[in-house]
């Protein structure tokens, strides 16, 4: 099948039954979006397809084909990262690390559609994606921070 | 001749907040962890996992799964190249089930095949006859006579008293209680992930996420049938760990595919097969008797604990001597008799956890002194602070607490720190239940609770604790160049940020950089027990000083300035240091010995709402005052604070294993619960910083008080919120809603042999 990914047209052989989670990792040597609980719980493998906030865990390979998937890779422009994974950086919101692709997209998902989120949205809207080191007062000031970030307030 | 002038040009010292220099790999989704790790030509393994918590195997046919398609290797117990086993204290665990299985989801079979898809449908392939046997699930029924043996000695893991002052004390008031904890997963979001790489001479490369290489080092090696020098292990991304990397999971049959197969193999769990592969916390039942004069001094505690260790050891004996060594908790008790016996189950083992050992007594002791407040009409907060411990103190082992034990003023300053707005909120979705709209606010209650706690820092009972650190000083084009290399494992709690912290404030130099973590360099213990800044950090500053020594008198003998830092430098300066913290002694037969090296304090204060209709708690606020010694990396300080307490919430209102004779019921995300940004509180923190003169900068370490009474805080506020007894966690909304207690169906007297137990 063929579907754009960051910006580039690839073509892969994938099986059927295999999510786009495992076409990524596996198939497209993509491994930053991340295999927590393949279950659509922990919002690890968050990706956008086709501009809306998904689990790649819970949306089969197949399904992505002819749409446009972007992943946590795309957002750095080579070393300048993206606002959002600036404020992650700045803010002390990274420890292990593991859930930190998947709520950079979302926060990202998030701030495109909401560019000045209350703190209650933004828990609402991070409620899908489980951290299990920082108990998230950090992520919180780095989603304030990534909002001014990216609308240069 | 002074460097104060090139250190204060140098950005991100100790006491700065700074970035880890993980972050902006992680931030871009190019940090390598154990499961995203390739080689050209790997294969993929699988486990086979028993279903049974207790059965004799009588026999296993591989038959068909060698010959589906794309299998490599199918390895049992009968392909094993030694009988050698496994375990971290002890022993005791085969690297393959032979001939019994002691839980369900331990491994019987490994298989090694082209794709992951095919290892695990081989997996499911290999036929199994098993004679079932009763399991043992209650670890009180474990320790009674006649109970079955789980191993060959009996089902005692470890049996400690904590024993001092007059056994018959008598006091003015008395209050007894029985409590229990469930099973907790530490559920770092990273599966259990390595890849196994054969070697020329026959040995093995294994990449692996752990918390500990050293030591996975000394038990894999002889299961392999290889001495030392054939292994070599080497950090791969820790994708989180919390007390479950300290076990060796899949590393041997990652090594065993391997070395089979002659192919690299790599090993990841799923998300279940996590559940079953690594030890948990242990669930424990406590009883209790606290004695205090009419003016609420303590007069004795007196306890029995029992831990169930699971099928296998683990880290049990020394969780159960922390148990026992805390479980008087912060304060000064002039008689104590406190047993704790961890048991052998068929439920899946335990291990090592975030608070390991101190975060079950602590639940029950705090409950206790809440109680005894209750009774003699004495704020909480002043019962606590009339008998904190203070320097000088002797805890119930009767070793003196030295250094910084400021008791008293963590839980005044934790008492008063600025309250949330007391006005209950009218949203629904700021009530219990959030936008499932369940209330709007008309059966909700507010609490608030406090409690205090306390636990060793670093290895104890004369465990041979050391650190070592290569700290190497060279230049090149871009100037000096400080290179440190330690076999410590950076689990996401920031020790390589620690580490460069300490090169830039000891060498004045600015560019450091953390070599990969393996098996080349000794051992940097593990990185647990709050212990690696104190170790590991230790072992960098001990480096850093010899490199600086040797600096000052190349400056010496050629009269240059230190300034001239490329000149003194034509030559890299290269030290290696390993360093011990001061010796602990082993323990005595009333645990009465200097065990330990020095002691954390963390107070923490809750306010909840609570729906009494329907059971639901909202955590609204968590406070918390902490005694870190020196902060070293501030913002990672508060980071590690405010996630502690995350995992402190859970195990308060939702996290639990769910056991069924021995079989976990929620082996996922979707049914075992965790916190989110809906369930998180804003957290205050007080940081207090009272430095400890045998520790770095005076830093005693961070991460695990603030999991030890953040939960009994929250229980507490729960507690004043209801009018509820509230024994056990997690709490549950039918506990919340209809109240009734739990009761452990023993009838134990504190402080007594729970060998002893009579069935209520």
């Amino acid at each position: 099948m063929k579907l754009t990914v960051n910006g580039d047209e690839r073509e892969v052989d994938a099986a059927d039954h295999e999510s786009l989670l495992t076409v990524l990792r596996e198939r497209l040597g993509l491994p930053g979006s991340k295999n927590a609980c393949e279950q659509g719980e922990c919002g690890s493998c968050s990706v956008l397809l086709d501009g809306a906030l998904v689990c790649s865990c819970l949306v089969l390979g197949a399904a992505a084909a002819d749409r446009e998937v972007r992943t946590v890779e795309s957002l750095a422009d080579g070393d300048r990262l993206h606002p959002v994974q600036r404020a992650f950086v700045d803010m002390g919101a990274v420890q292990c690390g593991f859930c930190t692709p998947g709520l950079v997209v979302s926060t990202y998902a998030l701030l495109k559609e909401n560019p000045e989120p209350s703190e209650q949205e933004v828990r609402e809207a991070l409620s899908g994606n489980i951290c299990r080191c920082t108990g998230y007062g950090k992520i919180l000031e780095a989603v304030q921070r990534a909002s001014a970030g990216m609308y240069g307030r | 001749m002074s460097v104060a002038p090139v250190r204060s040009r140098i950005r991100g010292v100790v006491g700065e907040s700074v970035e880890r220099p993980d972050a902006v790999a992680k931030v871009k989704g190019e940090f390598q962890y154990g499961s995203d790790l390739n080689r050209e030509g790997m294969l993929f393994g699988a486990t086979l996992r028993s279903p049974h918590p207790h059965a004799r195997i009588l026999g296993i046919d591989v038959s068909g799964a060698r010959r589906m398609s794309g299998v490599r290797a199918v390895i049992t117990s009968a392909e094993l190249p030694t009988r050698e086993l496994f375990g971290l204290m002890k022993l005791d665990q085969p690297v393959l089930a032979t001939g019994r299985v002691r839980y369900a989801g331990e491994p019987v079979a490994i298989v090694a095949a082209d794709t992951a898809e095919e290892a695990r449908v081989a997996a499911r392939a290999i036929a199994v006859r098993y004679d079932v046997l009763p399991p043992i699930t209650d670890a009180v029924a474990a320790l009674q006579p006649g109970a079955a043996s789980l191993h060959s000695k009996g089902n005692v893991i470890e049996d400690v008293l904590v024993a001092h002052g007059d056994p018959d004390a008598r006091a003015d008031v008395v209050v007894e209680g029985e409590y229990e904890l469930a099973m907790q997963d530490q559920a770092a979001l990273g599966p259990e992930a390595g890849l196994a790489i054969p070697r020329r001479d026959g040995g093995v490369e294994l990449h692996v996420a752990t918390q500990w290489l050293h030591e996975d080092l000394r038990q894999i090696a002889p299961c392999l049938g290889l001495p030392e020098s054939k292994v070599r292990l080497v950090l791969a991304g820790v994708g989180g760990a919390f007390g479950a990397r300290e076990d060796v999971t899949l590393q041997i049959h990652a090594c065993l595919l391997a070395l089979a197969t002659k192919r690299p193999v790599r090993m990841t769990y799923g998300r279940e097969e996590s559940f079953y592969g690594h030890v948990h916390r242990h669930p424990a039942k406590l009883w209790y008797a606290h004695g205090a004069t009419k003016t609420g001094e303590l007069v004795f505690v007196r306890a029995t604990i029992v831990l169930d260790g699971g099928a296998y050891a683990s880290s049990s004996p020394a969780v159960v001597a922390n148990a026992a060594c805390f479980g008087a908790g912060p304060y000064r008790v002039p008689s104590a008799r406190i047993h704790a016996v961890g048991a052998y189950t068929n439920n899946p083992p335990t291990g090592a956890m975030r608070g390991f050992g101190a975060v079950q007594s602590c639940f029950a002791y705090e409950a206790q002194m809440d109680k005894l407040a209750a009774k003699l009409e004495m704020d909480p907060v002043v019962l606590r602070e009339k008998n904190a411990l203070r320097n000088g103190d002797r805890i119930v082992t009767s070793q003196p607490v030295e250094g910084s034990a400021p008791v008293a003023e963590i839980v005044r300053r934790c008492a008063d720190l600025p309250l949330p707005e007391m006005e209950i909120p009218r949203d629904p979705i700021g009530l219990p239940g959030g936008a499932g709209n369940l209330t709007f606010g008309e059966g909700v209650r507010r609490g608030t609770g406090l409690a205090a706690g306390m636990k060793n820092v670093c290895y104890s009972h004369g465990f041979d604790d050391f650190s070592t650190a290569r700290v190497r000083l060279m230049r090149d084009e871009r100037g000096p160049l400080a290179r440190v290399h330690t076999a410590a494992a950076e689990v996401g709690q920031g020790i390589v940020a620690v580490c460069v912290q300490i090169a830039r404030t000891e060498l004045g130099v600015q560019r450091v950089e953390i070599d990969p973590p393996d098996t080349t360099i000794g051992s940097a213990g593990s990185s647990s027990a709050s212990r690696q800044t104190w170790m590991t950090g230790g072992a960098v500053l001990a480096a850093c000083r010899e490199v600086k020594a040797e600096l000052l008198s190349r400056a010496r003998r050629t009269g240059r300035s230190l300034d001239d830092l490329p000149a003194l430098l034509e030559e890299p300066i290269d030290k290696t240091v390993t360093h011990r913290h001061p010796d602990t002694e082993p323990r005595d037969v009333n645990t009465q010995n200097q065990g330990h090296v020095a002691f954390l304090f963390a107070a923490h204060r809750a306010v909840v709402d609570v729906d009494v209709d329907t059971g639901l708690v909202k955590v609204v606020q968590v406070a918390t005052a902490q005694d870190v010694g020196k902060a070293i990396n501030p913002l990672a300080v508060v980071g590690q604070i405010e996630g502690g307490i995350a995992q402190g919430l859970g195990l308060a209102v939702m996290e639990e294993v769910q056991l069924a004779e021995g079989k976990v019921r929620n082996a996922s995300f979707t049914d075992y619960l965790l916190p989110t940004t809906l369930d998180m509180p804003t957290v205050v923190v007080d940081l207090i910083e009272h430095p400890h003169p045998d520790a770095p900068y005076g830093a005693k370490g961070v991460g695990e008080p603030p999991t030890i009474s953040s939960t009994p805080a929250i229980v507490a506020a729960i507690r004043a919120a209801t009018g509820r007894e509230l024994n056990r966690v997690p709490v549950r909304p039918d506990d919340i809603v209809f109240g009734a207690p739990y009761r452990s169906g023993w009838r134990i007297r504190p402080g007594d042999d729970p060998r002893g137990a009579v069935r209520a």
